[in-house]
């Protein structure tokens, strides 16, 4: 599936592996919250990069300890309309200060995209928008009225900038 | 009133841009209907029974005459030359075709309109009291936290696709105007020495199952508001029920975890807010909103008005009007003046383009260019001096909209029912209608006094109907509708969710049935400054179910 990050068609070098799946011994492997609570210790000796993928009743605080080891996190929308990932974003950009990589995934759709960034996500893998969409969808507002993730200054800031 | 800066210019103009772009997208088949619907549900653009209905955000109910205006063109070009204003002080069109939808929202933004966030799953227009910098009680002005609560919800990225609606009201005076106690966060205004804040109540609404609001902090301060705000709507939006669309409000998840819990999640995630994260609105922002709601420059008047009082003694008409339209106003010489859209036989909440022509022209001349809607689907013009009185009197007069019965009986908040609305399970109007027919002698509603009767046409509740004193229920049974009636319920500061008071009556028989249940009042009544509401509260329902019921 097409993956775009920072205005740029990307190669995934990523694969999630299945709970009920062996893990591979090498390559970039995203795993459950639950599978990462289970076999943490095993994920965390290897010599390869971890991420992990949350769904949406997945609570962000349990992987706030072991953030400067994960260099992915997959926030799940297995449907646009479930927007509790835009909070997980949220508490992991901005009150846990992860800098890793942060990808939506699921049902990632054009019109979603703008608030997706605002709330923190940097990748997006969607098969129902291409880059031209994408990019077009991030510029579409020039203003916001309030403080998020991606650190754009709000209009209550400017207003009053001497 | 607030005025667009470039930023408020820019976004709404931005809107209208991007929303332009995905009707195209729709249009050409490129977006699904399925994917397209919650796009143009946040722009308040509904899918009904005959055509498509756009909804347009009236913030906290306030308009002026160039608005009304705007609104008056767009009823008479792209609608069928009429706009229903709504409970949520919104107006709707409810014949507006897909493709004028962004021509009609590019005419809004040049007077500094929009419907943005007038539907789905996100934080819907706040709401006001329609008297809010007027009314002789009112202690503080609720409308500039309403403003600074539209700007910081507007595309608020994290609270977009929450698990339902959200609905937000703000009151400033004693007597609750604004019915908080049924609103997902209902807002009291409150001063502590020299510190305004507010008392926030959280899980109040109607719909199928009923909620009054739970007092979830005594006093968040102004500064903090926003910042208390966001922990609230964190935790519903993490937490609130996804599973069933019924169950998916706030009310719920505050009723099903109980307060004290959700009062402890709110605490936890205020307090876990870390100094980065605060909004902590700059006080030159505060002062720059209130600046804009500064209250018009009034003359006290020094005694009585000659000519209003001369009109009052020669015309008995206008001297009802007089009595039963005005509401009390800070300023001596002064009132706010209810322009009442509940005719006998009309459509609760409906005007004509020329209607609304008249009201701005209204507004412009005599009344500060200040137009309110009222969450009882009326119009209002708040700052008016009594001098002027006569002269607006007889220029609604011959609109068609001098109706003197403001919260009388014939007041009544009607939902469209199942004339326009896909959900709904019975007629709603025409049931008014009937209704008010019973009561149309002015004489007899002024005797009657005030009594909030409110229909809706399904368990939705858009009528209001279970904090009407008398509540109207349309459900469908087998194909035939029935009408159930409650007792009891308000919306004021003192909230109550009306009873059912039993079996549901066919069409034809409600309007009897609620003549037997108000002449039972008269009777029982103290006197005439007993309001129907007191005396039901007084002496329980049974002789009022009994009269309701009663064979004629």
């Amino acid at each position: 599936m097409p993956l775009i990050k920072h205005g740029a068609e990307i190669d995934d070098i990523w694969a999630y592996v299945p709970d009920e799946a062996d893990l591979s011994p090498g390559g970039c492997i995203t795993v459950s919250l639950a599978r990462f609570r289970s076999e943490r210790e095993i994920l965390l000796a290897r010599n390869t990069d971890i991420g992990v993928r949350l769904d949406p009743e997945d609570d962000p605080h349990e992987l706030e300890e072991f953030l400067d080891r994960l260099q992915l996190i997959e926030i799940s929308f297995p449907k646009y309309t479930d927007g509790r990932g835009y909070s997980q974003a949220q508490l992991l950009r901005r009150r846990f200060n992860y800098a890793g990589e942060l990808r939506a995934v699921g049902h990632v759709l054009r019109d979603q995209i703008f608030y997706m960034n605002r709330s923190g996500f940097d990748a997006y893998e969607t098969a129902r928008a291409d880059l031209h969409e994408v990019v077009e969808a991030l510029n579409e507002y020039t203003e916001v009225y309030q403080p998020a993730a991606a650190g754009q200054v709000p209009v209550y800031r400017k207003r009053h900038k001497g | 009133m607030y005025r667009y800066d470039e930023f408020d210019a820019r976004i709404v103009s931005e809107r209208v841009a991007q929303f332009r772009g995905q009707v195209n997208r729709r249009l050409s088949g490129e977006l699904l209907e399925d994917e397209f619907k919650p796009l143009r549900l946040q722009n308040g653009v509904y899918l009904q029974l005959h055509a498509y209905m756009l909804r347009v955000a009236i913030p906290y109910g306030q308009l002026n005459g160039r608005q009304l205006r705007r609104l008056a063109v767009i009823a008479r070009d792209y609608d069928r030359g009429y706009g229903h204003f709504t409970t949520r002080q919104n107006i709707q069109f409810n014949w507006v075709a897909l493709k004028d939808i962004p021509d009609v929202l590019e005419s809004l933004a040049e007077v500094e309109m929009h419907a943005i966030q007038t539907s789905g799953n996100c934080i819907r227009n706040t709401t006001s009291d329609h008297f809010a910098g007027a009314a002789k009680d009112e202690i503080m002005d609720p409308r500039p936290w309403c403003e600074i609560i539209r700007q910081w919800s507007t595309f608020h990225p994290e609270f977009a696709f929450l698990p339902r609606k959200f609905k937000i009201a703000v009151t400033g005076a004693e007597h609750d105007r604004a019915a908080i106690r049924v609103h997902d966060i209902g807002l009291h205004m409150r001063q502590r020495g020299d510190v305004v804040g507010f008392e926030v109540h959280v899980g109040g609404g109607q719909g199928r199952t009923p909620h009054l609001a739970a007092l979830v902090n005594e006093f968040v301060p102004e500064t903090e508001l926003l910042d208390y705000l966001e922990a609230i709507m964190r935790v519903y939006n993490r937490f609130g029920r996804r599973d069933n669309k019924y169950k998916a409000r706030i009310k719920i998840l505050v009723s099903e975890i109980g307060a004290e819990e959700f009062r402890r999640l709110v605490s936890e995630e205020y307090a876990a807010q870390r100094e980065h994260e605060k909004i902590a609105l700059p006080p030159e922002e505060i002062a720059r909103i209130h600046a804009y709601f500064a209250p018009p420059e009034l003359t006290p008047a020094s005694g009585p008005d000659a000519a209003f009082e001369a009109l009052k003694a020669e015309d008995k008409e206008f001297a009802r009007w007089a009595r039963i339209n005005l509401h009390p106003h800070k300023v001596e010489g002064h009132a706010s003046v209810t322009i009442s859209l509940k005719p006998v036989g009309g459509a609760a909440g409906d005007a004509t383009d020329a209607q609304m022509m008249t009201v701005a022209h209204l507004a412009e001349t005599y009344a500060h260019d200040d137009i309110r809607v009222s969450h009882a689907q009326n119009l209002v013009l708040p700052h008016v001096a009594l001098k002027d009185l006569p002269a607006i009197y007889r220029e609604l007069k011959a609109a068609g909209i001098a109706t003197a019965n403001e919260s009388l009986i014939t007041d009544m908040i009607v939902c469209p029912g199942l004339d326009y609305c896909n959900l709904a399970n019975a007629r709603s109007i025409p049931v008014g209608q009937a209704v008010q027919e019973v009561f149309a002698d002015p004489d007899y509603q002024e005797d009657i006094g005030r009594l909030h009767i409110n229909i809706s046409g399904c368990i939705n509740a858009c009528g209001h109907h279970h904090v009407g004193h008398i509540g109207i229920l349309g459900v469908d049974r087998k194909g035939e509708e029935f009408y159930q009636i409650t007792l009891g319920g308000r919306a004021d500061e003192k909230a109550a969710i009306g009873d059912i008071a039993g079996p549901g009556l066919k069409a034809d028989d409600v309007p009897g049935a609620l003549k037997r249940v108000v002449d039972t009042y008269r009777d029982l009544r103290t006197d005439k400054s007993e309001l129907f509401i007191e005396t039901l509260a007084r002496l329980g329902h049974d002789p009022f179910k009994e009269a309701l019921y009663a064979a004629d």
